[in-house]
């Protein structure tokens, strides 16, 4: 039988998950409110996030902490990059414009798998000492792993962040706009490409952020991303397409219902719980919680 | 008029959250007749158009058609019923042929794809596609495209046809070949409800008018008496001078 | 083109597909190696998957990438009734079909309200939960799944361990009934209102058509035959596990040839199939093995190349063809 001290225990951990979750879908979730595309390389960012800091810290000595920064500019540039060099082209396939997109960015899933292969082998990795690594910090009777919490922490202001950007900004305004009606923007002189480039740049960008700090817990190998993958498209969608803040709800929910779903079944059926409440949730809502689209 | 009307709406209410967009609507059509549907912007027409179309249900109130209460059926089986619509912004089956359009219309009426051919042949003719049968509806340009969906709901075999702006936006010419086509469409049988902005194309092809106004119907009759009618006559000016205020 | 000309365009189309079928089926004749012949099967069945996914995907517009659920459901049945309950594979593909078809109808109910990603997203989410319900059941074999060791050559039990080529012989009219199964509906009613539900479902519902049912029929079809081809697969390779028959990667490997060949084209599916996976094979095969991963970068770039480059897929080369002739 679970005391309730495993049970709280159990809950604080899977939020704190669920905020890092979080935070590893909203840069989805951006892209996807930008321009209708579902990027499903997105595991791989969170994956190449990984493996650049642990080269970071194996090569330079560089904490992981001191390198996140680092590692989501090295994000923005890759994921504008990306934009530009593949995506842009995708979008402008006259049919099946859905499929298209889908099936390029999953190509580019596979091609980075295969690069972290060939790079890294397929051997699990790990960062042996960082300053967040391997520390609990117990708040009563209650422990509370110090990655994940600083992750937590990063999530949270991340999305306070996004938040003020995307209203009180004008970048942010022109982000919406974009969204709303690209033809009319390029009239008033913004160009399209630019802020569709720096949309996935700010999206690789923050999962590079969280790909950093879970470098400080979690095994980097070269499909590490998938995982992580179905679980960001899941929370998106579950706090609906085109809503950041559902994106934040979505991935705290995630979190406790992963949680609580360990404490019930066995740790191979994880995710059927998360699973269930998706499509619980769009079954009573088909636009998610949020969802605007 | 003793005939049943083929059409007729009831006392009929459409609300979104707050706002009202069909006010106690309660309008005829008879057999045979074609009648306008006009109003400045934000009158309800569209609203009004989807409600008899079948698309949303109605907050309140009955719509009947031929003598049976449909007013809780889908638009699919409205359709079934012989009420067919064109819509305002176009929507045409991009991937397929222009005969394929069609044929997707005239499936309503018989399973055979020879005979739901045949009628889509006859109806591209009389709609005057027949030379662009073949071609990806992608590649019409769009006054045939306006052209297709009138034929795509003609196939239907309707007895009424509502068309969405259909005259809106168009060449004289082009305008000209809508009127023939909406005359000749009722001297097949089909009676014809008509939404339109364009006045001086739209007064001399209706037999009635029915003007909307904040969602309530302001006025009815015929053309002539409409277009001197003060209240009609108010009713654009506000909008006009709302326009300029705004 | 009148009626008579257009009957005998679709003739035409389908003596090509016979003439076809008895070109590929005199090829054991020439390539006796058996590695080959392994490639020349799976090309046949993915080409049969591919088409029943065309059905749902391509024609219907409704994007599945959860059809491993399917294809595992196929495998399963055969399998498991065969040795749990010796019942013939004949039985177990049918009965593979008709549960696979059933489920897609149950799952249709509440999914078909969905539209665009959270469709999509519903489709991989229910079938990964199958993927683990199964890893886990015990009476199935959980992540062992089910051995069927071959104890003789048979067409009874469908078991051949001496040959392929009752294999090669089976996908290949698999992969014909599922080319004419899609050309049949071209032409019918449903077909029209499949590709009127693709294109616009507003419309389509303005012109009479009811678009659950529409899609309901489309899923039950496209489940059933990729259950059989399931059942197939579970016959030819003689052991089925979770991993081999429901994975998410195989949910984008029966999609593939379809997006690569043209999606709802009656051709597509088949050709995708024909370049695609003796593509995938031999690259794995000759690259694969060193584990450094080069077979995957080449895969990726690959579907990169084909998702950009063709979006009307191979298909969509030879229409523009056509196109540019006829109005010459």
């Amino acid at each position: 039988m679970l005391s309730a001290e495993t049970i709280v225990q159990s809950l604080a951990s899977g939020l704190l998950m669920g905020l890092l979750y979080g935070l590893i879908a909203v840069g989805l979730a951006l892209i996807f409110g930008l321009m209708d595309v579902v990027n499903f390389a997105h595991g791989e960012f969170l994956m190449t996030a990984m493996y650049a800091t642990f080269g970071l810290a194996v090569l330079v000595g560089l904490d992981p902490l001191l390198s996140a920064p680092l590692v989501a500019a090295a994000l923005f540039v890759f994921g504008a990059l990306v934009y530009l060099g593949i995506v842009r082209f995708a979008m402008r396939a006259k049919k099946n414009i859905g499929m298209v997109q889908i099936f390029t960015t999953f190509g580019l899933a596979i091609l980075m798998q295969g690069l972290a292969q060939f790079l890294f082998t397929p051997d699990y990795r790990s960062i042996a000492n960082s300053w967040l690594g391997g520390k609990t910090l117990s708040v009563g009777d209650i422990f509370l792993p110090v990655p994940q919490l600083a992750g937590a922490v990063v999530s949270i202001a991340t999305f306070g962040l996004l938040y003020f950007v995307i209203n009180r900004t004008d970048f942010g305004r022109a982000l919406e706009a974009t969204r709303e009606d690209a033809g009319a923007v390029a009239l008033v002189g913004i160009d399209r490409n630019r802020v569709f480039a720096i949309g996935w740049g700010l999206g690789a960008a923050l999962v590079g952020l969280a790909g950093a700090i879970m470098a400080t817990f979690f095994y980097i190998y070269p499909d590490v991303g998938s995982s992580f993958a179905l679980i960001a498209y899941v929370t998106v969608a579950l706090g609906g397409f085109g809503s950041v803040f559902g994106a934040f709800a979505g991935g705290i929910i995630i979190g406790l219902v992963e949680a609580i779903t360990a404490m019930i079944l066995p740790p191979s059926l994880k995710s059927v719980g998360i699973y269930s409440v998706y499509l619980a949730v769009v079954f009573l809502r088909p636009r998610g919680l949020f969802g605007s689209i | 008029m003793t005939t049943t009307p083929l059409l007729e709406t009831s006392h009929v209410w459409q609300r979104f959250g707050g706002v009202v967009a069909n006010n106690d609507v309660s309008i005829t059509v008879a057999p045979g007749e074609i009648v306008g549907l006009i109003g400045p912007n934000g009158a309800g027409k569209s609203t009004l158009f989807n409600l008899i179309a079948g698309a949303t249900p109605p907050s309140d109130g009955t719509i009947r058609f031929d003598g049976e209460d449909v007013t809780a059926l889908p638009a699919t089986a409205r359709c079934k019923r012989g009420i067919a619509r064109t819509f305002q912004v176009v929507k045409s089956f991009e991937s397929m042929s222009v005969i394929d359009n069609v044929i997707v219309g005239s499936l309503v009426r018989t399973a055979s794809i020879g005979q739901a051919r045949d009628k889509a042949l006859e109806v591209l003719e009389f709609t005057g596609l027949l030379h662009r049968a073949h071609a990806p509806a992608s590649e019409l340009i769009p006054s045939e495209k306006r052209r297709l969906e009138i034929a795509r709901a003609l196939a239907t075999s309707p007895k009424l046809l509502l068309l969405d702006e259909v005259l809106t936006g168009l060449t004289p010419s082009e305008a000209q070949y809508g009127v023939e086509l909406v005359r000749r469409s009722r001297d097949r049988g089909v009676t014809i409800l008509m939404v339109e902005h364009v006045m001086e194309i739209v007064m001399p092809l209706v037999d009635r008018a029915i003007v909307l106004d904040l969602g309530r119907v302001l006025a009815e009759g015929k053309p002539a008496d409409i277009v001197r009618d003060e209240r009609v006559i108010g009713a654009y000016l506000g909008e006009r001078h709302r326009a300029r205020s705004a | 083109m009148d009626a008579a000309s257009f009957a005998q365009g679709r003739f035409r189309e389908f003596m090509l597909a016979v003439l076809l079928v008895a070109g590929v089926a005199t090829l054991p004749l020439f390539v006796k190696d058996v590695y080959i012949q392994n490639i020349l099967v799976l090309t046949l069945m993915y080409a049969a998957l591919s088409q029943s996914w065309n059905i749902l995907g391509g024609y219907c517009g409704q994007i599945s990438l959860g059809h491993a659920l399917y294809f595992g459901l196929g495998a399963y049945t055969t399998a498991l009734l065969f040795t749990k309950f010796g019942v013939l594979p004949w039985f177990g593909m049918l009965g593979g079909g008709l549960i696979a078809a059933l489920i897609a109808l149950a799952l249709g109910y509440p999914c078909f309200r969905l539209r665009g990603h959270y469709f999509v997203i519903a489709t991989i989410v229910i079938a990964e939960t199958a993927y683990l319900l199964f890893l886990n059941w015990d009476w199935a074999g959980a992540a062992l799944g089910v051995d069927m060791p071959v104890r003789l050559d048979s067409w009874v039990t469908f078991q051949f361990a001496r040959s392929k080529l009752p294999y090669f012989y089976f996908a290949l009219m698999l992969a014909f009934v599922t080319w004419i199964v899609t050309w049949a509906f071209e032409n019918s009613k449903w077909g029209y209102w499949w590709r009127a539900v693709k294109d616009n479902a507003d419309a389509a519902e303005s012109l009479g058509v009811v678009v659950f049912h529409s899609k309901m029929a489309a899923a039950a079809v496209s489940a059933f035959f990729t259950a059989v081809g399931g059942s197939f697969y579970a016959q030819f390779v003689a052991y089925i596990d979770p991993g081999s028959v429901m994975s998410f990667q195989f949910s984008l490997l029966i999609a593939l040839p379809a997006v690569l060949g043209g999606i709802g084209t009656l051709w597509g599916p088949a050709l995708g199939a024909a370049v695609l996976i003796p593509l995938t094979e031999l690259t794995r095969s000759y690259m694969g093995g060193t584990g450094k991963g080069i077979d995957l970068i080449v895969y990726g770039m690959l579907v990169i190349s084909v998702a950009l480059a063709r979006p009307d897929g191979i298909v969509g080369l030879f229409a523009r063809r056509r196109r540019a002739r006829a109005s010459a």
